[in-house]
């Protein structure tokens, strides 16, 4: 031990250093084992299994099928009719980030009493999914829901069956999704446009800007990574809207005419299409990979940062 | 009116930019009312009679007021089970899953150990991996070690710490000089006591806030308890509240079902109230610093 000490090999790490890369290794040890118990172990197992026909009894290496799951979700019609669901639903990212930018903008104003207004933009987004969702559920209900209640007491005739129509049924799921998670656009927003420096619109207004142009020019750029934060953030998530549905429309709507990927990989879950319901998940998986990817390819073009 | 003087903001502003601020308001206010106005709605229905929300006329103020509902939920149901299985699920895993993340958070942020970058890169990443992935294999798994009949499925993940919470705290370490550590060394502190007597309390503030996150978090988790809890026993708060709503929308008990979403919905706005500022803060930080 003392020999190795004293001969100056290569780089060896002194003994303080080593006592250190020890107790660090420790202190981040449980998380990085509950990352390979939970989470890298599952992935390959999802993988190995969606390669496969196994129903969860059966041996699930003996029903190995290679990519056969995979080219047959690819010509699966109801496969792309709810990944045309959860596109569809994915409207409400734009909506909330217009919403959401305008209604910073007016938060931004030195107003008394502006704040007491936040606090009930956001309260949608700290609440239970479960319960604004059976909330919800209740004001479209057809014949007693507040809208419909609403509207025949405005118009006189009854309004839109919303639940029960395919149709109406998405725009019922944006609106939805969209009031719940417009108070964390406005909160992310607000603080973009707090770090955008006074003097930059005071020199513009000096220049003659517009209202109109300042927001083009200045408060648009300089928000832009909010802007990108948001629209990757909503899309990893809507990609993976599944509770909303389930609570709204257990059985996926009319049809299946509300229903989105995860609910029909939750589907063949339940009716123990384990391998079936992989590949979905890897296919998803690869999805939100690619698209991230290519919004951080495309982000120098067109996200801006002060300075 | 007393005035432009009593304005103590340095920039005065004009008639023209006053009577915006009033038209902004006005709108904002208009928006924050239809914003809440479900929710509001929600706890005037839970007052109602079904007979009068079946009626098909819209009215906020329920005739008669009846607040037996709230008896009934409470004490007539397994609604107090849920909230204590919840309760069962949250105590261990914001103590443990607080410690462990809070001291990961610390060896990230101040330690020299090899493989640091590639285990922080590898735990951001799962970050991004959907639930929809490992839900399978993790109810294998959990069956597999025959613990679908307790809580344990809900608790175990939680213990090894919360990637979003290591995160945070990390960044929010970043602004402690590394010469705490230096000097901790010198004084032959050892790292364990380092954390805690030194670390810890500098990151108090961001602990509670990041603990209060975890908190609701977990009480509003449904997908996790409703696929890995096998038994109707351990069922936790949102389980119960979404098999009213299955149970009793059949014969549209809508005030029933109401009321029991205002009661699940009460902590987490009540926590929201208290500590919004703290809340809000982190919100915007996780947004901004992407």
């Amino acid at each position: 031990m003392g020999k190795r000490n004293n001969t100056p090999q290569k780089k060896r790490m002194s003994k303080a250093a080593f006592r250190e890369n020890c107790y660090g290794l420790a202190f981040v040890a449980p998380p990085f084992i509950g990352f390979l118990v939970f989470m890298a172990f599952p992935i390959v197992f999802a993988f190995v299994a969606s390669l496969t026909t196994w129903n969860g009894m059966n041996n699930m290496l003996e029903h190995f099928v290679g990519f056969n799951n995979y080219i047959k979700l690819f010509t699966d019609a109801k496969f792309w009719k709810v990944l045309g669901h959860t596109v569809t639903y994915m409207i409400g990212i734009p909506i909330g980030m217009f919403l959401g930018v305008f209604i910073a903008m007016g938060m931004n104003r030195k107003i008394k009493g502006i704040r007491i207004l936040r606090t009930m933009y956001y309260v949608p987004v700290i609440s239970s999914l479960v319960a604004v969702a059976i909330l919800w559920a209740f004001v479209f209900n057809y014949d007693n829901g507040l809208f419909n209640v609403i509207i025949k007491a405005i118009t006189g005739q009854k309004g839109p069956n919303w639940l029960g129509n395919p149709f109406w049924v998405k725009v019922s799921m944006i609106i939805f999704m969209t009031w719940k998670g417009l108070g964390t656009s406005i909160i992310l927003y607000l603080s973009g446009l707090q770090s955008i420096p006074r003097d930059y619109y005071e020199a513009a207004k000096i220049d003659g800007a517009s209202g109109w142009t300042l927001f083009k020019n200045i408060t648009w750029p300089l928000v832009s990574p909010v802007t990108f934060y948001l629209l990757i953030t909503g899309m990893i998530g809507g990609f993976q809207v599944f509770v909303e549905v389930l609570v709204m429309l257990p059985k996926g709507g009319l049809n299946y005419s509300a229903a989105t990927v995860v609910f029909y990989l939750y589907d063949k879950f339940a009716a123990n299409k384990y391998g079936y319901a992989s590949a979905m998940a890897f296919l998803l998986a690869i999805f939100i990979f690619i698209i991230t990817f290519i919004n951080f390819k495309g982000q120098d073009k067109w996200v801006k940062t002060i300075d | 009116m007393a005035g432009n003087k009593d304005l103590q903001t340095s920039e005065v502003k004009t008639k023209k930019e006053k009577r915006i601020d009033v038209i902004v308001f006005i709108l904002l206010s208009l928006g924050a009312v239809a914003m809440v106005f479900p929710l509001i709605y929600m706890v005037c229905a839970s007052f109602m009679t079904k007979g009068q929300i079946l009626s098909g006329k819209f009215s906020l103020i329920p005739r008669p007021f009846k607040s037996g509902t709230y008896h009934e939920v409470i004490f007539e149901s397994n609604f107090l089970q849920g909230v204590r299985n919840t309760m069962l699920v949250e105590i261990p895993v914001l103590i443990v899953g607080g410690f462990t993340s809070s001291l990961a958070a610390f060896s990230f942020s101040k330690l020299r150990f090899k493989g640091k970058g590639g285990i922080f890169l590898g735990l951001l990443a799962t970050m991004m991996i959907p639930f929809a992935v490992i839900m399978i294999p993790q109810y294998v798994m959990f069956t597999r070690w025959g613990i679908t009949d307790s809580l344990l499925p809900l608790i175990l993940p939680g213990l090894f710490g919360n990637v979003s919470m290591i995160f945070f705290l990390r960044q929010n370490l970043t602004s402690v000089p590394y010469e705490f550590v230096e000097a901790a060394k010198i004084d032959g502190c050892g790292y364990f006591k380092m954390y805690y007597s030194i670390f810890f309390p500098l990151m108090k503030g961001a602990v509670m806030t990041q603990i209060i996150l975890w908190f609701m978090g977990i009480w509003n988790d449904y997908l996790a308890p409703t696929i890995f809890v096998a038994n109707d026993k351990w069922h936790t708060l949102q389980v119960v509240i979404r098999q009213f709503n299955s149970q009793y929308a059949v014969n549209s008990n809508y005030p029933l079902i109401m009321t029991a979403s205002v009661l699940a919905l009460i902590p987490t706005l009540l926590l929201f109230f208290f500590f919004q500022r703290f809340i809000i803060e982190s919100m915007a930080i996780s947004g901004v610093k992407g």
